[in-house]
């Protein structure tokens, strides 16, 4: 029974390149079915992740079309480095600047949603630790020793690492993280965002990230739906041309 | 094999329906190709409108454009050349700019919004070479004879426009210059492609 | 307008052997009238080269093949232009759909003997179409310029790497840079788009051409040739029209059924078809954790890990491949099809299905101490399946064959 398990998680994983870095605590799958969701995740998006990381490949105005947004919303609260709706989501940082700021330059978010799994991506922004050892504060769990900051932190706070200790079999102590907890509260969260957690918050920006993978997801299931109609009802006429024909044979 | 009992008119009937859905299928189908092929989000999002400042151009200064990938003229006509327009009425093929060449709001005697400011396309209506802007004092260089009051001269075919960009009789051109959607952001700015504010 | 249509064909075929090559190849070609599900493999591989080669057209519309180029024209295509997002998908489902048809026609040819005499040129014109096709493949595979592409590319060149003597400079000489680059991924697109599509419809032609001289096998893996009417037509013969062309669109609409499904509900197919660490841009600094080949080329690539020297991985990989050319002459039985053949080649058979399965699947996993010591055992059948035939076959408990195929 055991190595049947095994396989199936392996069989079940073995495309999920990244999973071997660190445990998931979260479990997570993306729902793009809820615009205003999609919406309150691109907010935080522009907001926070777009001062350091791009999105190049994803054009305002596409967004806009996608998730309802008018384009002088867009304008107001969305676009602050340009005011060309049909442009792409660019930062004015460059690559060399990133790149001394934080050791490596913030990679182009457009496809890491497809790249890390949204999964991943939950747990990357719910579990930032502090860390006294690292230059940032703050470790975190599934993506060790990573270079961002806690971008995040006003809107969850700080968390601790609670550790749990144990005697190996070599008589040695050994460390390992039992679980994260919050030890400082946000102070004041910022107007936008006093009426929701942070998990939701996390959850809309990811669901957004899934989204900004792939923008023809919200669509291409409905045009495979009508193709897949369409061939089934060719198939009942073939089906009978064939049957019509092959009675010559049998 | 026996060739008893067989429903010509069933399959006449299923081998036509099966033709008929399958060649829908296969119409359908090339739609997706055929639109790849057309303009892309980027390609649109470059061919965007464009602002243009103007306040610093000089009377008889031509400025040159780009808005979807295409050259536009604005060229600022000084008093004395745009006195010389209605003169060339006898000799342009569409004085009254009559042909749908320009937005409602440039079918006018100067062909513009402003009389001092020229807006057009920069492709000869011919085969869309850009003309040159020749002013009156340059006509020697290019034969155009003493009688030129300045225009645009294209060099593959010898067309010729007046200072509207109307086109002269008797040159292969077929109709006026075009004018571009364009609307006057403040006295200065110019937003070329877009005329969304303008009433008509 | 019947008439005018005829009166063309007429002014046609006085002039080019429209109607001959039309009897010859279609209207008039006996095929056994036995065909069963294995039968509908090879139309469907052809389905695919079409869709490969039209998606794969209009895809070099908007690809760009320069490094700082290919990744973001991909992304370019996928949401800027109009519905490239459908023909990339097309053409990603459709790569790994062509293995799935090509392995399944291969597999039929194993279970009903069509390699065997008179067909052994079929069957080697196959097994080229089946080099071009992984050739095909792994050019076009780095084309995203993903780090999957990257990498592997880099490892399938080191490959050349591990001959004797010309090893370095030949795999220098592919790359033409000392890593792959921009000018490796330039000579690819060539490749890809041009050189070994042109070589792979030469050959599906001389595949067909072939095949039609000596006639289809069937599940019975009988001669229908041998029983004929006074007229010359086999008894056991159908004309492929109408009859193949209304049952293969049959197949063919249940296969488009399949996958268009994955095309809009599962284009990335678990990372199957599209990798995940592909949508990471080439990094030739860093590698991916867990580097493996996409799904159609794990089985080779579980055996090259198998063996513990490099030269000799490389060897026994292409040996892998290369073996099926020799099942024409490895096989010494008389019956052609599984439905006659004894105990020995059953067994044979199947013991070779699960190993070609289990390396596919090997191949994806870590190389652990457990998975390795697994790879060896089933590469050992795989390779004893061949080297064994000519004496488990010669030596079988065949039964009898009968004259006329069964319906």
């Amino acid at each position: 029974m055991r190595i049947y398990i095994l396989l199936t998680v392996l069989l079940f994983n073995s495309g999920w390149l990244f999973a071997a870095e660190g445990e998931m605590l979260y479990e997570f799958s993306p729902d793009l079915t809820d615009q205003q969701a999609l919406q309150r995740g691109a907010r935080t998006f522009v907001n926070y992740c777009q001062t350091c990381h791009s999105a190049s490949y994803m054009r305002y105005n596409r967004m806009g079309e996608d998730l309802g947004i008018p384009d002088d919303v867009l304008l107001e609260n969305f676009m602050f480095g340009t005011d060309k709706v049909g442009d792409t989501m660019e930062i004015a940082m460059s690559a060399e600047d990133g790149e001394k700021y934080f050791g490596i330059a913030p990679p182009d978010l457009s496809v890491t949603a497809r790249a890390r799994g949204a999964e991943w991506l939950y747990n990357y922004l719910m579990t930032f630790y502090l860390d006294p050892a690292k230059p940032t504060g703050v470790n975190n769990l599934v993506f060790r020793d990573v270079a961002m900051p806690h971008v995040l932190w006003e809107l969850q706070g700080w968390q601790s690492a609670v550790y749990h200790e144990e005697t190996g079999e070599d008589g040695e102590l050994v460390r390992t993280i039992d679980h994260l907890e919050i030890t400082s509260e946000p102070a004041s969260k910022p107007q936008a965002y006093q009426g929701e957690s942070y998990e939701q918050t996390v959850s809309d920006l990811v669901n957004f990230m899934v989204y900004l993978g792939e923008p023809i997801q919200l669509k291409r299931k409905s045009y495979g739906v009508w193709v897949i109609l369409y061939l089934v009802f060719l198939l009942v006429i073939v089906y009978f041309l064939k049957k019509e024909y092959w009675k010559d044979v049998y | 094999m026996s060739a008893d009992g067989i429903d010509i008119n069933r399959r006449r009937f299923l081998t036509t329906t099966a033709s008929v859905a399958g060649g829908a299928g296969a119409v359908a189908t090339s739609l997706p190709f055929i639109a790849t092929m057309t303009p892309s989000a980027k390609t649109r999002a470059i061919g965007a409108p464009v602002e243009v400042e103007i306040g610093d151009l000089q009377p008889g200064q031509l400025r040159i454009a780009q808005w979807q990938g295409k050259p536009v003229w604005i060229l600022r006509r000084s008093d004395s050349s745009l006195g010389t327009i209605a003169e060339q009425d006898d000799v342009v093929a569409d004085p009254e700019s009559e042909r749908e060449q320009q937005p409602d709001y440039a079918k006018n005697e100067y062909r513009s919004i402003k009389p001092e400011y020229l807006i057009v396309l920069g492709l000869c209506t011919h085969l869309g070479c850009s003309p040159t802007y020749v002013s009156r004092d340059q006509a020697s260089n290019h034969n155009l004879g003493s009688e030129w009051k300045g225009g645009f001269f294209c060099p593959c075919h010898g067309s010729r426009f007046d200072l509207a960009g109307r086109v002269y009789s008797g040159v292969p051109a077929p109709t006026n210059l075009v004018v571009p959607p364009h609307m006057y952001l403040s006295d200065t700015r110019v937003l070329i492609g877009d005329d969304s504010g303008v009433a008509s | 307008m019947i008439k005018y249509i005829l009166a063309l064909r007429d002014w046609i075929d006085a002039r080019f052997p429209l109607m001959e090559e039309w009897n010859k190849h279609v209207g008039q070609y006996y095929a056994p009238k036995n065909f069963n599900f294995w039968y509908y493999f090879g139309v469907l591989s052809m389905l695919v080269l079409v869709i490969q080669i039209v998606t794969g057209i209009w895809l070099t519309m908007n690809y760009k093949p320069a490094a700082d180029l290919a990744f973001s024209s991909v992304e370019y295509i996928m949401r800027d232009v109009e519905w490239g997002w459908w023909i990339r998908y097309m053409h990603s489902t459709g790569a790994s759909a062509f293995f799935i048809v090509v392995y399944l026609h291969m597999y039929r040819a194993m279970l009903y003997g069509s390699y065997k005499k008179p067909r052994e040129l079929v069957w080697l014109i196959g097994m080229l179409i089946y080099f071009t096709l992984m050739g095909e493949a792994f050019f076009g595979y780095l084309l995203p310029w993903g780090q999957m592409s990257y990498w592997g590319a880099q490892v399938i060149i080191s490959l050349f790497g591990a001959l004797p003597i010309i090893g370095d400079d030949l795999s220098l000489w592919i790359r033409g840079d000392f890593v792959v680059s921009d000018v490796t991924l330039n000579r690819f697109f060539a490749l890809h788009v041009i050189a070994l599509p042109l070589v792979l419809c030469g050959l599906v032609v001389a595949h067909i051409l072939a095949l039609h001289e000596v006639g289809s096998n069937n599940p019975d893996g009988i001669e229908i040739k041998e029983h004929k009417d006074e007229n010359g037509i086999p008894l056991d013969g159908i004309p492929f029209h109408p009859y193949y062309t209304v049952k293969d669109t049959v197949g063919v609409v249940i296969f488009m059924i399949l996958f268009v499904s994955v095309v809009f509900f599962w284009p990335e197919m678990n990372g199957y078809f599209l990798e995940h660490a592909n949508f990471v841009p080439a990094d030739p600094l860093k590698t991916p954790e867990h580097i493996a080949p996409v799904w159609y080329f794990t089985p080779f690539y579980a055996i090259l890990r198998a063996v513990p020297d490099q030269l000799g991985g490389v060897i026994a990989m292409g040996l892998a491949t290369v073996l099926f050319c020799f099942l024409p002459w490895l096989d010494r039985s008389k019956v052609k099809s599984i439905r006659y053949r004894g105990t020995k080649y059953k067994l044979a058979l199947t013991a070779f299905t699960i190993s070609f399965v289990a390396l596919g699947w090997l191949g994806m996993q870590p190389a652990t101490p457990f998975f390795t010591m697994l790879a060896r055992g089933f590469s050992v059948i795989y390779f004893l399946f061949f080297l064994l035939m000519p004496f488990y076959t010669s030596t079988d408990n065949d039964k009898p064959v009968p004259d006329r195929v069964r319906v």
